[in-house]
């Protein structure tokens, strides 16, 4: 099991360093440079709107690349890098140390198959279990997530979303992995059910001891659940911070545009602030910062160079609190 | 008080044994925005599919600009004297655009369904003006265009026949933050300069704050609570509503609580008399 890339200290569930993905057809990378990490029982949110580049992200870390991609960096997922995994370590990883929620739990599922087959399928292939140890395993974890043993025999037509949501997480818990990503898990349920499966998300975290990569387009959700969220835009993490932090001391201007365009309950109504343009053109050089076209702070400087990375990806980074207005 | 364009009066739909509409009133003012606020199985879209006549009511009335309009529309004509006063924009415009029809070819379509004869030129101009596109998007085809410019072109459609009522089914929760932005902005302006009046059928409380002058939030097929926005969401009346806004996801939110709370009202339905 152990590799070079292994460190003294116990080994981040995810440690993502200098990721860059080309795709072919594009003029430049659609991840450019992507630090991350994830400590075991720790959460962190990765957000942005869609091409951002959050959900290639966290697709690397199971080793799932698009079709004529190519990665440069490190993806360690509990010290092992997945970028030079062969197909056979890449489908241990799958079913043990690396689990994935998906949006849509009904597309995630085969119809025909009952919940228990589905739940067991995974560690019974790996060949490190047999049926009956599989059986109870999942019984165990759908006990967990607060679903009885009789499921085993349903069919996923027989259950609600938010049921078979939940029947996703003890899925993804069958391998006892080091992390867990859950990719929107909450986007196709309703507000009042979408508590219900974060409630459960940090209890088994909490539990089993295991890291957390929250995917979401949702700032206030990311803000609620999450230790450290990481913003993304035009494939590179602009800001970094603990939630609260950057939900009330926004740095980077995106960030800053990102809540001021999204209605709120505590904001009055009318008019928003919305964010004037779109994001840059993969098939486009870029130049500078991307987020500098959109921007109304953006100067001759952004147009030329891009920032540094840390802490905030912007040369004018805000000081202060937002400005609400 | 101006006169209501949208009177729903005790309508009423059961599915099998399932009251999917019980008793669901409301109106809506010339020109004003009323939110239908709920969770899936509330009964918001079948209400909206009865208002726009693509489903029909057991009991109640649909009264749009005081006339009638119960049930689904029978006929030719009579089906595009209601698609002259409500019209509908849907969640997904990918699903509701036709794939291989541009975005001129679609406006000149329903223009000259509405009002044949005509040389439509100028009103698509006028139309892709409005919702914000330029003349270079009414070459394209749906799939050339991003979802905000699609869920445009929607609207655009929508507003063609002058309706006095347009029904928005979620019709910006699949768009990203900056876009739904714009999207809401344009449907308040468009709003101000045309006096159309809005029936938005959405699940985001911000959304209804936003965009919504009164909302009814509805559950099991039921109203539960009705006022002015803001009275409704400062001061909510109904547990339901209160636990509906303590969901918003935000920091220091407790997901614990929730839960609590939600299973807590599953298993009192108050005033909800069996079938």
């Amino acid at each position: 099991m152990k590799t070079a890339d292994r460190t003294e200290e116990p080994a981040n569930a995810l440690d993502v360093r200098g990721l860059r993905l080309r795709l072919p057809g594009t003029a430049r990378p659609v991840l450019d440079g992507v630090d991350l990490t994830v400590a075991p029982r720790e959460t962190v949110a990765l957000v942005g709107e869609s091409g951002s580049g959050k959900t290639l992200t966290s697709r690397t870390a199971l080793g799932l690349l698009p079709p004529g991609a190519t990665a440069e960096g490190r993806v360690l997922v509990d010290g092992e890098d997945v970028l030079t995994m062969g197909p056979d370590r890449l489908r241990a990883l799958r079913t043990g140390r690396a689990a994935m929620v998906f949006q849509d739990p009904r597309a995630a599922v085969n119809p025909l198959r009952r919940i228990g087959d589905f739940l067991t399928e995974g560690v019974r292939l790996g060949g490190r279990t047999d049926a009956a140890e599989a059986d109870r395993r999942a019984v165990e974890l759908l006990d967990a997530v607060g679903l009885g043993p009789e499921l085993l025999r349903r069919y996923p037509g027989q259950l609600s979303g938010g049921m078979l949501q939940r029947v996703m997480i003890a899925a993804a818990l069958m391998g006892d992995p080091a992390l867990l990503l859950a990719d929107e898990p909450t986007t196709a349920l309703d507000v009042t059910s979408q508590a219900e499966v974060i409630a459960l998300l940090d209890r088994l975290r909490e539990r089993f001891g295991t890291g957390l990569l929250f995917v979401t387009h949702d700032l206030g959700l990311a803000a609620a659940i999450s230790d450290r969220v990481h913003v993304m835009y035009a494939g590179r993490i602009v800001e970094s911070g603990p939630a609260e932090e950057l939900f009330r001391r926004p740095r980077h201007p995106y960030t800053a545009a990102l809540l001021a365009a999204t209605p709120r309950l505590d904001a009055p109504p009318g008019r928003l602030a919305a964010i004037d343009g779109q994001p840059p053109d993969l098939r486009l050089e870029l130049t500078g910062c991307a987020f500098a076209a959109r921007c109304r702070y953006a100067t001759e400087l952004c147009r030329e160079q891009a920032p540094a990375a840390h802490p905030v990806a912007c040369h004018h980074p805000l000081e202060g609190s937002r400005a609400d207005a | 008080m101006p006169e209501p364009v949208l009177d729903v009066r005790n309508l009423c739909r059961s599915f099998g044994t399932v009251r999917a509409v019980d008793d669901v009133s409301f109106t809506l003012p010339a020109g004003g925005s009323l939110g239908i606020v709920g969770e899936s199985g509330s009964g918001k879209t079948t209400t909206a599919r009865i208002v726009v006549g693509l489903d029909r009511a057991d009991a109640g009335e649909v009264l749009v600009g005081g006339r009638a309009g119960t049930g689904r529309a029978r006929g030719r004509t009579e089906r595009l004297a209601r698609a002259r006063e409500v019209q509908m924009v849907f969640q997904d415009p990918y699903l509701s655009l036709d794939p291989r029809t541009s975005v001129e070819a679609v406006l000149r379509e329903t223009l000259r369904l509405h009002v044949p004869g005509t040389d439509h030129a100028r009103r698509i101009r006028e139309l892709l003006d409005q919702v914000g596109l330029g003349g270079r998007a009414a070459e394209a085809l749906p799939r050339q265009l991003s979802g905000g410019q699609r869920q445009r072109v929607a609207i655009a459609r929508a507003l063609a026949v002058q309706p006095a009522v347009l029904v928005l089914d979620e019709a910006v929760a699949a768009l990203d933050v900056s876009v739904q932005a714009q999207v809401l902005n344009l449907l308040a302006d468009i709003r101000e300069r045309t006096g159309v009046g809005y029936l938005f059928i959405t699940h985001d409380l911000g959304v209804v704050r936003c965009v919504t002058d009164e909302v009814v939030v509805m559950r099991h097929g039921r109203i539960v609570e009705s006022g002015p926005t803001a009275q409704v969401l400062d001061d909510p009346q109904h547990a339901y509503t209160r636990l509906l806004l303590e969901s918003v996801p935000r920091p220091g939110w407790d997901p614990d609580r929730i839960a609590a709370a939600r299973r807590a009202l599953e298993e009192r339905p108050a005033g909800r008399p069996a079938p």
